[in-house]
């Protein structure tokens, strides 16, 4: 709470600073002949002194606030009884964690002893001390920075150049933060798909013909010693995939050459937001309407040609999906089709050809490119897509290529593997990274390979 | 319709042309407008157009015109930017259609034909009148393809031998055979500016027209690729009515027997080139044509 009040402080001594800054530039200006005299507006030598002031203190406030609890932590530890100071980490662990507990009026799980309450109080009182020390700190800076900002503008000083290098560096910043986490997050499931496949070779996780992942907890368990074949869940995200986009890419393509050729403005103004409504709707919404709705009707519509349909299918998964992906297809078609350049269809009716020809001819061929982006964008959306499938596709893994039966998909099995109580280092559990893993690097090479046409694309007409 | 219109000899001073919706005057300069000077027909027209009106929604961007476009001659059309000679030709092969906005009123014919008719068919007519655009516009297909995209439409060609011939013979026309013969599989938009622009008028004689109509063909092009045009231009007059619109009066003078000067939606003065560049019979001719129009 009171770092929440510090910033706030900080913030507002950084208003401070800009007014300083400004009207010091300014009455330097003055002296000097006139704003011009100034290597940049006056705008610029506040927001310079802004920065001095508010920089370095919340750098210093982050860093305090990241090592506050580690060091305090330390300190307690070391003022402990020696008896518990050489207890194994695990149980250390579980009597500091009961020490803040305590010393937040949280429940603890063992009876206090006077040592406790002691060491509690200790790391209360260093808290406090910590914390007050830091506002004394940052404040310090704060005003100091106010103080050098002051002494450091002159007419001569290159307020913009270096505030605008600060920003730079803060832009950078914010990139580097998505870029980082994007490879922690691959690291991650990297490292523990690596303990996986010491367990599992990786060779019968590719090309095993069998999923069935149910380890025995206890040793005299019957039956369950865990296969890990992972072609059938490949076989089933493919599967559904594909019945997805035999729906997506038709309906959308054809609604986007519509939309983009054919319709009037005022319909399409209506048509497009419609379509794109599709598109946030959420996933769940879809799936339990393709369990309850979809699925049902197939079943009976295929016993009433004496099709055997099974009641979760990856007909009504697939189906649905399609429809989800349907306003991805239509509205980057639609782009691209409305960036093939007036002159070709020109050239195309200028020869006489008709409108459909156009479209067909010229038109299509011309968007392709920029079309087949959008189809490979939308199917590693279908491959990643969890919430239909499952609850409509089924938990069994079923090596099969017939959409009327049940199958399951990788992102299905990533979610059975993963919910309810587990033990995080069997291959049950680590087998969810490694899927992870594999479904991560086609969704990847896909969304690389689409990225490319699509900028191919574009050069081509620029 | 208009044979109750009665058009002008080329003289200066001459009563009122028929008087349409366009009566009202666009600018100051349009005020004093009495009719077109000179002589709008041709004696022997492949095209004839009569008290052509085209508005873009509210605005009036051609008034009253009334044109003919000779047979086995290049007629340019020069005039100030904005004054209306992109409409007018689009209106000569209802390229005018695509534009949502466009309404075309008047009397155009093509060999007796009304081509605004209702029971018209476009297609066809767009193949009799070909059109070469301002930038060389090839679509993202091969040489061959390009030219062979008008023919395949139509059905010209009853096999893919006689497709052979007809891009042959166009690319021939076009002078463009021989640059590229050995390469006709490659894209192109791979050619060189004035190359594609051969290219774009080897596609509209692929389809057989019997007019051709240019707007602004060498706008884009260098000055060595303009001449290869424009010679070009100069050899397709046997087979082709030809209308080219032009920025250039150098250009006019050059390939065009006749020439009109638009101004303000409104066909000022039509007639030979040689008597429109050497005796204009209308002020604003004459301004423009020396270079005083402001
Ligand atoms: N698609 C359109 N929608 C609305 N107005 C248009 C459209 N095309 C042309 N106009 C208007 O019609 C008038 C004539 O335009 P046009 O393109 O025929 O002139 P132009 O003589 O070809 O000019 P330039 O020499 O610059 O090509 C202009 O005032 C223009 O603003
Ligand atoms: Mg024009």
């Amino acid at each position: 709470m009171y770092a929440v009040i510090l910033v706030l402080i900080l913030l507002a001594l950084m208003a401070v600073a800009y007014q300083l800054g400004r009207r010091r530039s300014q009455s330097m200006a003055g002296r000097a002949g006139g704003i011009r005299k100034l290597h940049s507006l006056p705008g610029y030598y506040g927001f310079y002194a802004a920065i001095w002031c508010g920089l370095p203190a919340l750098l210093v406030l982050l860093v305090w606030l990241a090592f506050q609890s580690i060091i305090v932590t330390k300190m307690v530890v070391a003022d402990l009884p020696l008896a518990t100071r050489s207890l194994s980490e695990a149980e250390l662990g579980l009597v500091i964690n009961d020490i803040r507990n305590l010393a937040e009026g949280n429940i603890v799980s063992r009876d206090v002893s006077p040592e406790m309450q002691a060491a509690a109080d200790h790391y209360t009182n260093l808290n406090r001390i910590g914390s007050a020390a830091l506002v004394v700190v940052a404040i310090s800076m704060a005003l100091l920075g106010i103080a050098l900002g002051w002494r450091f503008i002159s007419p001569a000083m290159r307020a913009r150049n270096q505030v605008e290098a600060v920003v730079k560096a803060l832009l950078v910043l914010s990139s580097t933060i998505a870029i980082f986490t994007t490879i922690g997050i691959l690291l991650s499931v990297l490292f523990e798909s690596i303990r996986f496949f010491r367990m599992i070779p990786l060779s019968e996780f590719l090309f095993g013909l069998q999923w069935s992942p149910q380890m025995a907890i206890r040793v005299d368990q019957v039956g369950s010693s865990g296969v890990f074949g992972a072609l059938p869940l490949f076989l089933g995200t493919v599967l559904i995939s594909l019945i997805a986009m035999l729906v997506a890419v038709p309906i959308g393509l054809m609604s986007a050459i519509y939309l983009s050729e054919y319709a009037g403005r005022r319909l399409r103004a209506v048509a497009k937001p419609l379509l794109e409504i599709l598109a946030g709707i959420p996933t769940v919404v879809y799936g339990f309407f393709a369990a309850l709705t979809v699925a049902p009707v197939i079943r009976d519509s295929g016993s009433l040609i004496g099709l055997d349909v099974s009641s979760e299918s990856a007909l009504a998964a697939g189906v649905v999906m399609g429809i989800m992906i349907i306003p991805f297809i239509s509205s980057l078609s639609d782009d691209v089709i409305n960036a093939v350049p007036q002159a070709l269809r020109d050239a195309s009716f200028g020869v006489g050809a008709t409108h459909s020809e156009t479209i067909r001819q010229v038109i299509i061929p011309a968007a392709l490119p920029g079309i087949v982006g959008g189809v490979l964008l939308a199917v590693s959306r279908a491959i990643g897509e969890t919430m239909i499938v499952v609850m409509a596709a089924g938990l069994s893994a079923n090596l099969t290529v017939n959409p009327l039966e049940s199958v399951t998909t990788v992102t299905v099995q990533i979610v059975t593997l993963l919910v309810g109580d587990q033990e995080f280092d069997s291959p049950k559990t680590l087998a969810a990274f490694a899927l992870g893993l594999m479904l991560f690097g086609v969704t990847l090479i896909l969304n690389i390979v689409a990225l490319q046409v699509v900028r191919k694309y574009r050069e081509q007409y620029e | 319709m208009h044979t109750t219109i009665q058009y002008m000899a080329a003289e200066n001073t001459l009563a009122p042309a028929v008087s349409g919706d366009g009566g009202q005057a666009l600018a100051e300069d349009s005020r004093d407008f009495a009719g077109t000077v000179g002589d709008v027909t041709v004696a022997n027209p492949a095209m004839t157009a009569r008290n052509v009106n085209v508005w873009y929604g509210e605005q009036q961007a051609i008034i009253d015109t009334s044109l003919d476009i000779g047979k086995s001659q290049v007629i340019s059309m020069i005039g100030p930017s904005g004054c209306g000679k992109s409409t007018f030709i689009r209106c000569l092969n209802r390229m005018n259609d695509t534009i949502d906005s466009c309404r075309v009123t008047g009397d155009i014919r093509l060999e007796g034909q009304n081509i605004y008719d209702k029971k018209l068919d476009v297609v066809p007519l767009r193949a009799q009148v070909g059109m070469v655009f301002q930038k060389p516009n090839p679509f993202p297909k091969s040489i061959y393809d390009n030219v062979a995209y008008g023919p395949r439409i139509h059905g010209l060609a009853e096999d893919k031998q006689g497709v052979d011939e007809i891009v042959e013979t166009s690319l021939s026309k076009a002078g463009l055979w021989d640059e590229v013969k050995d390469r006709l599989g490659e894209p192109g938009t791979g050619l060189s500016g004035g190359q594609q622009q051969r290219l774009c008028i080897a596609r509209t004689i692929a389809v057989s027209p019997e007019v051709i109509l240019m707007d602004e063909p060498c706008s884009a092009l260098d000055p060595i690729a303009t001449a290869t045009i424009e010679e070009l231009i100069d050899e397709l007059r046997q087979h082709y009515a030809i209308a080219i619109v032009t920025h250039s009066m150098q250009q006019a003078a050059r390939v065009s027997q006749r020439t009109a000067y638009f101004h303000l939606g409104r066909l000022i003065e039509v007639g030979a080139t040689d008597d429109i560049f050497t005796n204009p019979g209308h002020r604003l001719t004459e301004d423009y044509i020396t270079g005083r129009f402001g």
